[in-house]
């Protein structure tokens, strides 16, 4: 059996507190001249999380497979402004909090998703409630 | 846990705020102040914003706020004619400080509205961290 019981969340998880640490970012600098906005291109981000697993060596055919997600990363990239300003700063306020509770959310779910996982291999592990 | 970083990203954001709301209260307050000598009217201050990162997350593109310095403006000071000022130099002349109150006004919404966005993302990101914690309970 393969020892994924949490399955994607788990990587889901800690994009989406990566992301919420850039935007947050680009929102503290709203005022920063020359400050680029910056966002993590998702999909390729979580598609290189699940690539990207460390599997651990085995020398035995008895030895259970394992994986570690230490490497979870993404590309980081400059946003294109709709409405470049004078001061070479390119955070939109109104897009950077639209994206910022778009993520909160998404986080939110995958929250959901993980505590579904776990209560129900809890369930399994006791048999029963 | 990475979410943690946001309250100092946010928190350098807020200091940089509230230092140009200081500012900005101490450019009204002085607005049309005046002095006989040029030399030592009150002049405009503005705080110079740069962004900083952390060492720790170079590699995630995260970068707070540093104040790189308070500037004073150098635009020019107002020359009044008025003689029966105490303070007039020895043409009559009175300089008036070049505080821009509309300036101000706005410099002191933009930072308001700043630093509310500021403590919301303190706010959300302090909730989802409390329901991480109580995650699988």
């Amino acid at each position: 059996m393969e020892f994924q019981s949490l399955g994607i969340h788990e990587q889901a998880l800690k994009l989406r507190a990566l992301r919420n640490q850039v935007l947050s970012s680009n929102i503290a600098n709203a005022d920063t001249p020359n400050y680029k906005a910056r966002d993590l291109e998702f999909a390729d981000a979580l598609k290189g999380a699940q690539s990207g697993l460390l599997e651990l060596t085995t020398t035995s055919e008895l030895h259970r497979k394992a994986w570690s997600t230490q490497r979870v990363g993404g590309r980081v990239m400059y946003r294109i402004p709709m409405q470049p300003t004078l001061d070479g700063n390119t955070v939109e306020a109104d897009v950077e909090q639209a994206a910022f509770a778009e993520n909160a959310l998404q986080y939110r779910a995958s929250l959901a998703f993980l505590d579904g996982k776990i209560r129900s291999l809890r369930f399994a592990i006791k048999g029963g409630d | 846990m990475s979410l943690f970083k946001v309250f100092d990203v946010a928190g350098s954001a807020m200091n940089a705020q509230s230092v140009r709301l200081n500012v900005t209260a101490s450019n009204l307050a002085n607005a049309g102040s005046v002095s006989g000598d040029p030399e030592s009217v009150y002049r405009a201050k503005h705080p110079i914003f740069a962004s900083f990162r952390q060492t720790l997350a170079e590699q995630s593109g995260v970068s707070g706020v540093r104040l790189d310095g308070i500037v004073e403006s150098s635009a020019p000071l107002e020359v009044r004619f008025q003689p029966d000022h105490p303070e007039a130099d020895a043409n009559g002349n009175v300089y008036v400080s070049n505080v821009n109150t509309i300036e101000e006004m706005v410099n002191m919404i933009s930072a308001s509205r700043s630093y509310r966005n500021n403590v919301e993302i303190i706010n959300t990101t302090k909730d989802l961290l409390m329901q991480t914690l109580s995650l699988g309970r």
